[in-house]
């Protein structure tokens, strides 16, 4: 029975060194529907050149308001919307070039977990065929798959006897998001992209799930694409963190760096306006003006200029480019400011003191 | 003290339709002019159904009450026809989680509070328009002018939001319900909104009950906290207190398993369970299968509620016992 399991899992290529998951000048623009006889077809720039890599064994957390392309970027490294243009290397192989049966085995070392939990979970089969589904797909036996499914729910907390003949809409949605997981593991993935998977969940339960993830992560070997819009959810699960805004990277680093010293102005921003859990230091004022600008027009040169603080005439000219921050190469920032050769009169130092 | 703004005594409300629930269960609380309350609470716990009560916003047929609501010295259960239409909006108004849905999308938003303007008070179209435009300027719309005419689609979520809370107090209630009105919202959004819900309500000296889910957000605006479960108050106390000594093993629990900075690396100390089924609640305390203090009288009897210089508890092995001869007698 084991040997028949493990078939689905694969191997490790490149060693720990080698990034499991490497993409480069991402984009994707959506058309949107214009006027009648218009002339120019407008776009929305929903992920709008983003490279990243993330490390075997990792969490990757990406933050941003809604809108700011966290959603697209993983549907596209999913492989659910086909981006414009960019490369993606994982493990060490180019995604691009798969098809066919390679296509089907990249899939299988990726998995996700969806916010809804309901809707992304077919009414019609229980939950045990439901997690069996994928493997039996990929040509297990279904006595094995079905055997396997059962050790996957006992794993996530939901006891097989009990649980796996009911259907979704008899679970709970924490159970439910349980469920989601089981599945995203039932194929032994390499990596899990969970795209607010403990959004929608209550507070008490969603401590749970963020700690069955945490325990999983150890066990299997996982590494995760966490996306959240909640910052303490992000701080508490990932090792790196990267902010977007409106379709781009503003800042990326080791989670100390983001939390502790972050610098850019929209990442600090995103950190004042959370609320503070003590009566006496009640925020007075508000970090940001406004709502993020229209993607289908995205300002010239930085996009957050709109709403920055600090914004010269040098922010709407050229647009900021991702440089490491002072001597710091693991942390990366797209700000004016942080480059000595700009011509913005602050910096970033100077504006932080 | 005063005489209270809002007086809910045994507050009972059951759902008859297809299916049976016990939505609230003899909840009791008080609210003075000018004061905030923050009713906290899992999704289930009856928080919103209190608001909607609050508002006789349920259909009567399906719906059983007991109990009494008094607010600003009318009972709200005894109105009808035209005097339950000049209280909505007028005495009590609401804003809704998604204002999306809640305006209606085939006018603009400055004809909405117009029409809202002019079915309460005697005043003619013009008077109302501008006290609409005065109401977009106060929740700090930008170019409230051009916004006037706008139709809700047209606006951005917190742009909606803040239109909402100018409908809702375009007709100056004296009390606002407030549904979870920033969980749609960003995190820069919704900072945004709770300032100016604190600023607006120092302004007007309104009472506020301020639903969420979100402790954060609670602690942002409310100047005391009822925590809810299974349709019941729980807990209820000062903000301060709720946050830095919680008695009701829920409330020690709930802020626990809050992630914040401290917990990184950490385990988070989750409460185990999921929140109770409305249709099937046990016959003792609703947390009790939940709970890591239960004892054998927990999933007996429903515990009492005691209360002691505006605290209030229901739990029978509290974390932080309320008096002393709890103390003696769990000990």
């Amino acid at each position: 029975m084991k040997q028949e399991t493990v078939n689905l899992a694969s191997t490790d290529r490149g060693g720990p060194a080698q990034p499991l998951l490497m993409i480069k000048d991402l984009k994707k623009y959506f058309p949107v529907r214009g006027e009648l006889f218009q002339r120019e077809r407008k776009f929305v720039h929903a992920v709008d050149g983003v490279s990243f890599s993330v490390a075997k064994g990792k969490t990757l957390g990406i933050v941003g308001e809604s809108g700011c392309g966290k959603s697209t970027t993983a549907r596209l490294i999913a492989r659910l919307v086909t981006p414009d243009s960019g490369s993606m290397i994982f493990d060490g192989e180019g995604v691009a070039e798969f098809g066919g049966i390679e296509f089907k085995e990249f899939r299988r070392n990726l998995q996700m977990v969806f916010q809804d939990s309901f809707a992304s979970l077919n009414p019609r089969l229980t939950i045990s065929e439901t997690v069996a589904y994928g493997p039996q797909a990929h040509g297990v036996s279904k006595a094995q798959a079905t055997e396997r499914a059962h050790s996957l729910l006992a794993r996530v907390g939901l006891r097989p006897e009990q649980f796996a003949s009911r259907y979704p809409h008899e679970l709970s949605g924490g159970q439910r998001q349980r469920v989601n997981i089981a599945r995203a593991l039932a194929f032994e993935p390499r990596l899990v992209i969970l795209d607010e998977a403990v959004a929608a969940l209550d507070k008490s339960v969603q401590a749970q799930v963020l700690n069955l993830l945490q325990e999983l992560k150890a066990e299997h070997d996982l590494t995760y694409l966490f996306i959240s819009h909640d910052l303490h959810v992000v701080h508490y699960i990932s090792d790196e963190v990267m902010v977007m805004y409106m379709g781009q990277v503003v800042e990326m680093g080791p989670v100390e760096d983001i939390y502790g010293n972050s610098r850019h102005p929209y990442t600090r921003a995103l950190l004042s306006a959370v609320p503070s859990m003590d009566p006496a230091k009640r925020t007075q004022h508000t970090p940001l003006s406004g709502d993020p600008p229209n993607p289908i027009n995205p300002p010239s040169g930085c996009r957050f200029r709109e709403r920055c603080p600090h914004a010269e005439a040098v922010c709407a000219a050229q647009i900021p480019a991702l440089m490491a921050a002072q001597g710091n190469l693991a942390h990366t920032v797209a700000c004016h400011m942080n480059d000595p050769q700009s011509a913005h009169t602050q910096t970033l130092m100077e504006v932080a003191a | 003290m005063s005489k209270p703004l809002v007086s809910v005594r045994d507050l009972t409300v059951e759902f008859v339709g297809n299916r049976r629930a016990h939505a609230l269960d003899k909840i009791s609380f008080d609210l003075q002019p000018g004061e905030v309350l923050g009713l906290l609470g899992e999704s289930g716990s009856g928080k919103s159904v209190t608001l909607r009560t609050l508002l006789r916003l349920h259909p009567q047929r399906t719906t059983r009450i007991s109990g009494s609501m008094e607010v600003d010295g009318t009972d709200v259960l005894a109105l009808q026809g035209r005097e339950l239409e000049a209280y909505r909006g007028g005495t009590v108004s609401m804003v809704f989680q998604e204002p999306g849905l809640a305006f209606d999308s085939v006018y603009t938003i400055g004809q909405q509070i117009t029409e809202a303007i002019r079915a309460h008070e005697a005043v003619d179209h013009r008077t109302a328009m501008q006290r609409a435009l005065q109401m977009l300027e106060r929740v700090q719309i930008p170019q409230a002018r051009r916004r006037y005419d706008a139709y809700p689609h047209e606006l951005s979520g917190g742009m909606r939001q803040r239109a909402m809370i100018a409908l809702a107090l375009a007709c100056k209630p004296k009390l606002l319900l407030a549904d979870e009105p920033t969980t749609a919202l960003d995190a820069t959004v919704q900072i945004q909104i709770l300032l100016l819900l604190r600023e607006l309500q120092k302004e007007t000296g309104m009472s506020v009950i301020f639903v969420t889910h979100d402790i954060g957000a609670a602690v942002e605006v409310a100047d005391k906290i009822a925590v809810m479960y299974g349709g019941r108050i729980v807990e209820e106390n000062s903000v301060a207190g709720i946050v830095h000594s919680p008695r009701h093993p829920y409330t020690a629990g709930l802020l626990a398993s809050t992630v914040s900075t401290e917990n990184r690396g950490k385990p988070l100390l989750a409460v185990p369970g999921s929140p109770p089924d409305l249709s099937a609640l046990p016959p003792g305390c609703s947390f009790a299968p939940r709970c890591s203090n239960a004892q054998q009288q927990c999933t007996r009897e429903q515990p009492k509620v005691i209360s002691l210089n505006g605290e209030r508890l229901a739990c029978w092995n509290p974390v932080l016992p309320l008096l002393k001869e709890e103390a003696v007698a769990t000990a």
